[in-house]
């Protein structure tokens, strides 16, 4: 009698582990990796950072005309720019921009890209071709080129410049979609679903797409801090946000003017924008160490 | 070898039929009435309306394309608003500072990337290979336009070592020339090492663990000699290949670097084409531009197979 009643809790005594060991496994997986945890844990920061921007830093655009281009104190950390704006709070706020051009951008790039990509890959033939032609040449234009003539024709604005960006990181995502669908397409439980008569759409959002999505978020931990940088490139020549608007890119803009008296005001934005690239591709590093176990 | 050569440049003249129509189109679509900046400020309507007869501007625009085509082929993209000169001429003399540049940062690029790619490689999970790796990683994140910024505040404001701006032919004095070329070369290059050494690296990794190394090792010969002589060789190729893929990344960050250091070259040309809407130089810029690329890339492939003789089918020996 004990013996059957002992039995079933035994048994549930086993069973938990299952999840407990998962999370042990990642965590195995990251101390092998402090630098892409480093890397997350940034990325994480900056996020923080452009959320609580309103509590964490003043007024960006609160000018004052006694504390024109003052070196860092311990009022103003960064300094204060040309017109005694405190640069840390600019910086604190100029998180939010890049975070939104950086992001939505790539999400604009995935969102045109892989769908005409899945298409091409999938039905091949004359569709495929034309795709694929209007993809090469729409990669001829270097990127930033491309963004540039998109925004004078769009007028420049931060969603102009989001707009231009992920149109020009679009062709990656259909070339890379389209070259992971061919191989995934020929294998046999692709084959085998179909022969089982699974319609196009089910083929390829039930058994194509989750097997490339690993291979599409490793890309696109790599084209956000392209894009970021892209962003702040387009307000530096001034063809993205526009003053007084606190971006990095215009900051460096006003800051190359004042390098010889007010060197700080160029220090932060470009630190900001280095490190949080920096830390992108750092667990973008090790997020492709973890979804593709190929030894580089 | 002559069928892959065909098909490869058939596909490269559809491409730059559809970059001609791309630009075209795009050019057509900033707002503004281009009769009304070719005529001037001062020009009442009936001046505008004379414009647009002359240029033909109020065809139908597949008529204005057919025409502008025409032109193009023989050479001819029309003359800038601003100066009045040939967009050709303007290109011309622009381009060759941009060429330079381009060169320069090169240099700097295949000298700093190839021999710590291979470095990196060769002494694999070592500290040399994290300082390279890392290094890579550095490079591939900091903005371009704002090393340039750094370096214009380190040597030019503080050590006043380097001119921050300006342009002197090299003709006329190589070493002026130099000087002023240096860092924006510098910064273009960097970005461009940090690419490189990644691919160069993860080539020679994947050469290096290859039967025919392991042969050469097995025969006796000096590591040293296996690493040049049969290594490297082999894993330039895929290299080559990347570095015309760069060319695109190169050329979007002339238009930056030349921005900063004020090189007045192609890609200065660009942006102030732009800025001033003068459209038949921002046509003929970026349909240049756009065409150059995919003519590199058509060179690359070329050379690719004549880098990898498996490529070229019934080619002959491999030395010439």
């Amino acid at each position: 009698m004990s013996r059957s009643t002992t039995a079933p809790t035994a048994l549930l005594a086993q069973a938990p582990p299952a999840e407990p060991s998962r999370l042990a496994r990642a965590w195995r997986q990251a101390r092998r990796r402090p630098a892409s945890v480093a890397g997350a844990a940034i990325v994480l920061l900056f996020v923080v950072t452009a959320i609580g921007a309103p509590w964490i830093a003043g007024d960006p655009m609160q000018t004052d005309w006694k504390l024109v281009r003052k070196a860092p104190s311990l009022a103003h950390p960064f300094g204060t720019d040309d017109l005694g704006r405190d640069t840390f709070a600019r910086v604190v706020w100029g998180t939010r921009i890049s975070m939104q051009a950086g992001v939505f951008s790539i999400l604009l790039a995935i969102a045109v890209g892989v769908p005409l990509g899945l298409v091409a890959g999938f039905y091949r033939g004359a569709l495929d071709q034309t795709i694929m032609r209007l993809t090469d040449a729409w990669l001829a234009f270097p990127f930033l080129i491309l963004a540039i003539g998109l925004v004078t024709i769009m007028g420049p604005s931060l969603t102009n410049a989001t707009v231009a960006i992920g149109l020009g990181a679009t062709p990656t995502y259909i070339r890379l979609t389209r070259g992971l669908v061919l191989s995934t397409a020929a294998e046999d439980y692709v084959q085998g679903a179909r022969a089982l008569g699974a319609g196009d759409l089910r083929l390829m959002s039930r058994h194509v797409l989750p097997n490339i999505v690993s291979s599409l978020l490793v890309q696109a931990t790599i084209s956000i801090p392209i894009a970021i940088i892209a962003e702040a490139v387009l307000s530096f020549l001034g063809l993205g946000v526009q003053p007084p608007a606190p971006s990095w890119g215009t900051m460096l803009n006003t800051a190359q003017q004042f390098l010889e008296t007010a060197p700080w005001m160029a220090w932060w934005p470009g630190l900001a924008i280095f490190s949080l690239a920096l830390s992108f591709n750092l667990a973008g590093d090790g997020l492709r160490d973890l979804l593709d176990p190929r030894d580089y | 070898m002559f069928d892959f050569l065909v098909q490869r440049a058939a596909i490269s003249v559809v491409t730059l039929f559809v970059i001609s129509m791309i630009v075209f189109t795009g050019v057509r679509m900033i707002p503004g009435d281009p009769a009304r900046v070719l005529a001037g400020t001062e020009a009442d309507a009936a001046g505008i309306e004379a414009v647009r007869e002359k240029y033909g501007l109020g065809d139908p625009i597949p008529i204005q394309y057919l025409r502008w085509v025409a032109l193009a082929l023989r050479g001819d993209l029309g003359h800038s608003i601003r100066t009045r000169e040939s967009v050709i001429h303007t290109v011309g003399t622009k381009l060759p500072i941009t060429i330079e540049l381009a060169f320069l940062s090169l240099l700097i690029a295949v000298g700093i990337a190839i021999p710590a790619g291979v470095l990196a490689a060769v002494r694999r999970n070592t500290v040399w290979d994290m300082l390279a790796s890392s290094a890579s990683l550095g490079g591939v994140s900091i903005p371009n336009f704002w090393l340039g910024i750094m370096l214009i505040l380190f040597f030019s404001v503080q050590l006043g070592w380097l001119p921050a701006s300006g342009f002197v032919p090299i003709w006329e004095s190589p070493l002026d020339n130099l000087r002023r070329m240096i860092m924006p070369a510098f910064v273009l290059g960097t970005a461009l090492a940090a690419v490189l050494m990644r691919q160069t690296r993860n080539s020679m990794i994947e050469v290096m663990s290859a039967d025919y190394i392991r042969t050469a090792y097995s025969k006796g010969l000096a590591g040293r000699v296996v690493v040049f002589r049969h290594a490297i060789r082999n894993s330039l190729i895929p290299v080559v290949t990347i570095l015309g893929l760069q060319m695109g990344a190169l050329m979007s960050g002339a238009v930056v670097t030349e921005q900063i250091f004020v090189v007045p070259g192609f890609g200065r040309l660009i942006v102030e084409s732009v800025f001033t809407r003068d459209y038949p130089l921002v046509q003929g810029v970026v349909l240049i531009t756009a065409s150059s690329y995919v003519l590199i890339n058509l060179l690359v492939d070329v050379s690719y197979s004549l880098l990898n003789p498996r490529i070229r089918i019934g080619g002959r020996a491999r030395e010439s």
